[in-house]
């Protein structure tokens, strides 16, 4: 009987990121408003900056790529640090220790689930974006090779953070209040609602540790103009730095994430 | 090298927590192939003592194995692949039906048991497009009890299963119980109920303060066999009270003193409840 093979971790894991799918569609709340909560803001910031920040670069357009950054780090960072330790409360950790799946399938499962969930954002954010607010989507294949890479090191990096963040709240009730003005916080300093280099230089050196700031800039490397390059900090898009970072961010998230991943409360 | 006729072998098993010692030094043995129930008052140490087995809980002392391997050394998915775990209440998968999780989880093992004959095994047929949430306790527990068996073990740890269950789905799951011991299961179970341990319980285990008073079967715990029988009646409004140990005697010279019936007589011997009850200190 125990000659039979074990299914893979992956095998599991998928099916595990098909379940959590399914269980975040069925929470329709949920569901709306994570969906949709980019977009909201798109239309809150869109319609009260109107201005361009740099010629042919309009704040929207501006605003678009830091959303999506963001968006990396509500879904996979926010949601997992504050839904993982629910998980752990109602006993939905407890019952996978107890079977031979590993804990790395239930992080393969997470990775999809934030992968599904952010895919809908982004193309919701876009469409929004192209249709009111005259958003201009990059027509060069490199850009879009960039935004490929760049989503993948931000969903690994931040989904990964998520799980190890999970730990630190003592209960799912109070990980909200723990994780939510932490993302908040990276939000302001990271130059998703205001320009970047506007920031006090405190600030943008703050930021300059944690991944979001550099998400963002990828982002703006995929949807603005060449020319804006010149405005940022360094005088360029430094992608090489970015994938740095982020990478870096991606493999330290993955072994404390090993770490210091508990089961039970 | 493990011993192939017992499951479980537990040598000096301890287990301190920073204010109180949840387990102080067991010796325990489950054979293969036999139903072991173990039971004790709340905060005896039993679910410890279970948690241990399953991989669950650090130990401070002792040596444990289970199927052959330490619980504490092992990560690996092939032991796990071995043993079913049925815990203590439990409210996950509340959005996914019956089917969804149980055709899900058997995606986990090498050689799970058909979905279907599971989902009937547990008398959850009908229930099987009603979501967690929406199931009674009684039917939630034998969700539990579906997931637990569904990678076919060999063997099954059982902490209070049959909690909120109504008379006729206990008898049904005490059923299921032995259906899976004559297909081999090991069985260690915890329970609160004397009636449900004196059913299916081959040995059992009684534990209170972190310490095994007593193992035994259900006939011979406590002296129970030995113990006196109680012959009670009344007689002219008043109860009597005799203990002897034989009672046939006793009675026939009641008979014989009483004419015509004998009012409310009663003969009983100590059942499983008041034994145990003694054995714990808290005297009927």
């Amino acid at each position: 009987m125990s000659q039979l093979k074990l299914p893979s971790t992956l095998k599991i894991g998928i099916s595990r990121g098909f379940l959590e799918v399914k269980q975040f569609m069925r929470q329709r709340e949920s569901v709306v408003f994570t969906l949709l909560f980019p977009v909201l803001l798109l239309l809150i910031f869109g319609s009260v900056f109107k201005d361009e920040i740099a010629p042919g670069v309009t704040f929207s357009q501006y605003f678009v790529a830091g959303m999506i950054a963001s968006g990396l780090v509500n879904t996979g960072f926010q949601q997992l640090a504050i839904t993982i330790p629910m998980e752990r409360d109602d006993g939905t950790l407890k019952r996978l220790r107890g079977t031979p799946a590993p804990a790395s399938s239930y992080f393969i499962g997470k990775i999809i689930l934030v992968f599904v969930s952010m895919s809908i954002q982004v193309i919701l954010l876009l469409i929004f974006g192209v249709l009111l607010y005259g958003i201009t989507l990059p027509t060069d294949p490199e850009r879009w090779l960039t935004f490929i890479w760049v989503m993948l090191l931000g969903l690994i990096s931040s989904t990964l953070l998520g799980i190890a963040f999970s730990s630190v709240p003592k209960s799912g009730r109070g990980a909200s209040a723990v994780v939510s003005p932490i993302v908040i916080i990276l939000q302001f300093f990271s130059g998703v609602f205001f320009v970047f280099t506007q920031l006090p230089t405190w600030m943008q050196n703050f930021a300059a540790i944690f991944p979001l700031k550099w998400l963002t800039q990828g982002m703006r490397a995929v949807f603005l103009p060449d020319s804006f390059a010149a405005q940022e900090v360094a005088g360029s898009w430094e992608l090489g730095k970015i994938a740095i970072f982020l990478g870096v961010w991606s493999v330290l998230g993955f072994f404390l994430a090993l770490k210091t991943f508990r089961w039970e409360k | 090298m493990s011993s192939t006729s017992s499951a479980i072998e537990v040598h000096g098993l301890s287990k301190s927590y920073p204010n109180h010692v949840a387990i102080a030094g067991i010796d325990l043995e489950v054979k293969s192939g036999e139903i072991f129930a173990l039971l004790g008052p709340n905060g005896a140490g039993k679910t410890t003592t279970v948690e241990i087995l399953e991989g669950y809980r650090s130990r401070d002392g002792g040596t444990v194995s289970v199927l052959g391997v330490d619980p504490a050394n092992t990560d690996v998915r092939a032991w796990r692949n071995r043993i079913g775990i049925v815990l203590q209440s439990t409210k996950d998968a509340a959005d996914l039906t019956v089917e969804e999780a149980i055709s899900h989880f058997a995606g986990y093992y090498s050689n799970p048991k058909n979905v279907d004959e599971v989902i009937a095994a547990v008398g959850l047929a009908e229930k099987r497009k009603t979501k967690g949430e929406q199931l009674s306790g009684g039917q939630r527990r034998r969700l539990d009890v579906a997931l637990g068996i569904l990678g076919n073990p060999e063997l099954l740890f059982l902490d209070e299963p049959t909690t909120g269950f109504d008379p006729e789905a206990r008898r049904a799951f005490w059923d299921l119980i032995r259906q899976l011991k004559n297909d081999g299961t090991t069985i260690l179970m915890t329970t609160h109920y004397l009636d449900e341990a004196e059913a299916l319980a081959d040995r059992l285990a009684v534990m209170t303060n972190g310490k095994i008073l007593e193992v035994s079967t259900p006939a011979l715990l406590g002296g129970r066999s030995r113990a006196k029988a109680r012959v009670s009646w009344s007689e002219n409004g008043k109860v009597f009270l005799e203990t002897t140990d034989s009672p046939t005697q006793f009675v026939n010279k009641l008979s014989a003193r009483i004419d015509g019936e004998i009012q409310d007589l009663s003969v009983s011997r100590p059942n499983l409840e008041d034994i145990y009850l003694e054995m714990i200190g808290e005297k009927v």
